[in-house]
């Protein structure tokens, strides 16, 4: 290791508030990984041999895993990492075009920095703003709706040093190593800065507003009184089970309630003769894979990676 | 469909996320926050377990499994640790809902996870967050500060001497890491790979400790079954998939965005809230949840968009994640760039999956390019057969549903990638929604990872 002693003892103090997050040292790896890039702007050999040394792991297994994540670097990254969204549907949407557009623009392809060290281009999977496409993220910040025009106008912003602000995101977008920091756990106080919902993502809501759509219960008729009551109860030290319950709630009888649905028996609802049962109300399917599992070769229903685990007990 | 009731959005998670501020702690209690919190630390944890799997709720992250259920498979305390793990990994092509919830209302899911501790006995739970969402972080890193401060966590949850501690953790860039089993060696400090299954989380899970890990929808639809109870959650939805969730469209549609209803309800009455699929265009062909789930047609509008039906109808519900395309997107354009997705995320523990999207890409780049050959589509297919099931996780199978759909569909479009590329056949700026001028225009290079200009 070469860090100069002062570094490498703030890095160290860094990674030992990393460590006491977890119950073993070892999950501390990733946010560590982290926190070197927020030092040397990728994973750097002094930062592979540090989170060795601290965590007691090799040279080796440090590096086997970080060579596994796309976000952890294996040379020096730029200041701005621009990335541009080049699955499916932001690539039919335009995305395919800013890529190409970006590329030829800056001279570099994927995962290639410009000369002056202010922006590294990538190709970058979905990032979960689909209703938002064509997407590019800097340093991990939304850049919605972009355009070809749009997208060449901000590098060169960064390029000039200007600060740009994302679409939903920080007031402006930080560098590279100052975004690393935030991702090793370290808040930078930018929480507060930008919306908290773009346009899109209310849409609905703003649909369901304007016809009057509410969820039955409580839900549907917040009163503005709850939080004095919750600031109550906390001061009394007496725990409210009502606190949250007993606003009014939208008439049962009430021809608009809201939340009718789909494939319900009619018979829990009212003035209605009848509703589809579920599943029958469309086409059979009858080629499609059936949900079986049988281990042979016939078509089944495919799985797929998920957070809820279909392949519980 | 003429019997069927008219079906509306029931904001439940999105109620306040137009408020200005509509993240911070001052807001969520405004909408009574932590209330459902304090009425399930009065609760026996086994009564919280039973209120959610009365409720019906099944998990948010695509695969479906009842949340109580898989609660209730933990074994009996034993002293030693257990732990809650939340996946936020979200990653699924064209899922887009747990980030804007996230963004919007992040003590939705401290509320939920404080309530899920109590229920399973855990003192601390993760929070595993995809590396890149760097203001969601920011966010959730300020709603856990917050939440400390106010007593919803901590060493003394409101007063009860409960501990509950909440650690974000981000990832770093790879899918494969939304895969429970994946995630929790990542969250160890490994490579991202999955683990075989049994043992199963709940058994042996992170630290080979008992372990719950559950979708960020999942988990914040606990706090409204609390609040108003698991009857007032089934009384939505449908029969056998109960409740609300957010469905997110996507692509050629005139209003995207994020719309949350009843379970149960169709495309063409999303379409229908969301002002149709753009002006003087049709809807080809849609995802109903992602690209792992298998594609649809406009011949399954009226499929009631819960589990059962959509898996009656040959796909699957998962993440509820609407991309829709209009008739001007090439199929073989679409499945191809899923593809390459598949290829690139997977994290080669099993051969027929490393190897095989591999080789799905090789052919179906020369399809798009029309310089297929006569035995490329039953390559297809019969690659897909060997990849099908043959895999420790769900990705490689996830890899072939787009695939054999869209030949199911589509087959005489990827018949005449043996002559016509896909770009003539369907002109690729005609796709755009936004100006792209010579850009879109002529072979897509799509293969540029490795780099410099063309």
């Amino acid at each position: 290791m070469s860090y100069p002693t002062e570094t490498e003892a703030r890095l160290r103090a860094d990674a030992a508030a990393i460590i006491d997050r977890y119950p073993i040292a070892r999950s501390a790896l990733l946010p560590m990984l982290h926190l070197v890039q927020s030092e040397d702007g990728y994973v750097s050999p002094d930062g592979i041999a540090l989170c060795a040394d601290i965590l007691g792991l090799t040279n080796a297994e440090v590096s086997a895993v970080a060579t596994f994540y796309t976000q952890y670097k294996r040379h020096p990254n730029g200041r701005y990492t621009v990335g541009v969204c080049i699955n499916t549907l932001c690539a039919v949407m335009g995305g395919d075009a800013v890529w190409r557009r970006l590329r030829d623009h800056l001279g570099i392809g994927h995962d290639e920095t410009t000369d002056d060290g202010a922006v590294t281009l990538e190709r970058i999977e979905c990032n979960a703003a689909c209703d938002y496409a064509p997407v590019v993220m800097v340093n991990w910040e939304f850049f919605d709706e972009q355009s070809p025009e749009s997208a060449v106008d901000l590098v060169d912003r960064l390029r000039v040093g200007e600060p740009v602000t994302p679409t939903r995101g920080a007031d402006r977008v930080v560098d590279f190593r100052a975004m690393s920091r935030v991702l090793a756990g370290f808040p930078d106080g930018r929480a507060d800065e930008g919306v908290g919902a773009g346009p899109r993502t209310l849409a609905g809501l703003r649909l369901a507003r304007e016809r009057g759509w509410e969820a039955p219960g409580p839900h549907g008729s917040d009163g503005g009184d709850r939080r004095d009551e919750a600031a109550a109860a906390a001061t009394s030290g007496m725990r409210s089970r009502t606190s949250a319950h007993d606003a009014p709630t939208v008439p049962a009888g009430s021809a608009d309630r809201a939340g009718a649905v789909a494939g319900k028996p009619a018979a829990d609802r009212e003035d209605t003769t009848m509703a589809p049962a579920t599943g029958t109300s469309q086409p059979s399917q009858t080629s499609q894979p059936s949900q079986t599992s049988q281990p042979s070769r016939a078509p089944r229903a495919p799985r797929r990676p998920s957070a809820d685990g279909k392949e519980s007990p | 469909m003429t019997d069927r009731q008219p079906v509306t959005l029931t904001p439940v998670l999105s109620r306040f996320w137009d408020d200005a501020r509509s993240w911070t702690l001052d807001t969520y209690r405004d909408h009574g926050g932590y209330g459902a919190l304090r009425t399930a630390l009065d609760l026996d944890p086994a009564a919280v377990v039973d209120a959610v799997k009365a409720s019906g709720l099944r998990g948010r992250g695509g695969a479906g499994f009842p949340t109580g259920m898989k609660w209730g498979f933990l074994p009996p305390p034993d002293g030693r640790p257990r732990y809650l793990v939340v996946n936020a990994d979200e990653s699924e092509p064209g899922t887009c809902k747990d980030t804007p919830l996230l963004l919007a209302a992040p003590h939705l899911l401290l509320e939920g996870v404080a309530i899920t501790c109590h229920a399973i006995g855990a003192e601390r739970a993760f929070i595993y967050l995809r590396g890149e969402l760097l203001h969601v972080h920011r966010r959730l890193l300020r709603a856990v500060e917050e939440a400390e401060a106010a007593g919803y966590l901590g060493d003394d949850v409101l007063g009860t001497g409960r501990r509950i501690g909440v650690v974000v953790h981000a990832g770093a860039g790879a899918y494969i890491c939304g895969e429970e089993t994946a995630l929790l060696d990542s969250l160890e400090g490994r490579r991202g790979q999955p683990r075989l299954k049994p043992p199963f989380p709940a058994v042996a899970g992170l630290y080979a400790r008992p372990t719950v890990v559950n979708n960020v929808e999942s988990i914040a639809s606990v706090p409204s079954i609390v609040e108003h109870g698991a009857d007032w959650f089934s009384g939505l939805g449908t029969e056998k998939s109960t409740g609300y969730g957010l469905f997110s469209l996507s692509g050629h549609v005139t209003r995207p965005g994020q719309y949350e209803a009843p379970l149960g309800i169709t495309l063409r009455e999303l379409l229908d809230m969301a002002g149709g699929v753009r002006a003087g265009h049709r809807l080809k062909f849609w995802t109903p949840g992602g690209s792992s789930t298998p594609i649809f047609t406009d011949a399954h509008l009226d499929v009631p968009l819960d589990f059962e039906a959509v898996g009656t109808a040959g796909s699957m519900l998962g993440t509820r994640a609407l991309q829709i395309f209009d008739e001007t997107t090439s199929v073989v354009r679409a499945v191809l760039r899923w593809t390459e997705f598949y290829e690139h995320e997977s994290c080669g523990k099993c051969t027929p999956c490393r190897e095989g999207t591999y080789w799905l890409a090789q052919i179906l780049h020369r399809l798009e390019a029309g310089r297929g050959t006569a035995e490329d589509v039953q390559t297809l297919l019969d690659t897909c057969d060997n990849i099908l099931g043959r895999s420790f996780c769900a990705l490689g199978d996830g890899a072939t549903s787009p695939i054999t759909s869209a030949i199911q569909y589509f087959r005489e479009e990827f018949e005449a990638g043996m002559h016509t590329p896909a770009w003539e056949l369907f002109p690729y700026e005609r796709s755009a929604t936004v100006p792209v001028g010579d850009y879109a225009a002529g072979p897509p290079r799509s293969r540029e990872l490795a780099g410099s200009v063309a």
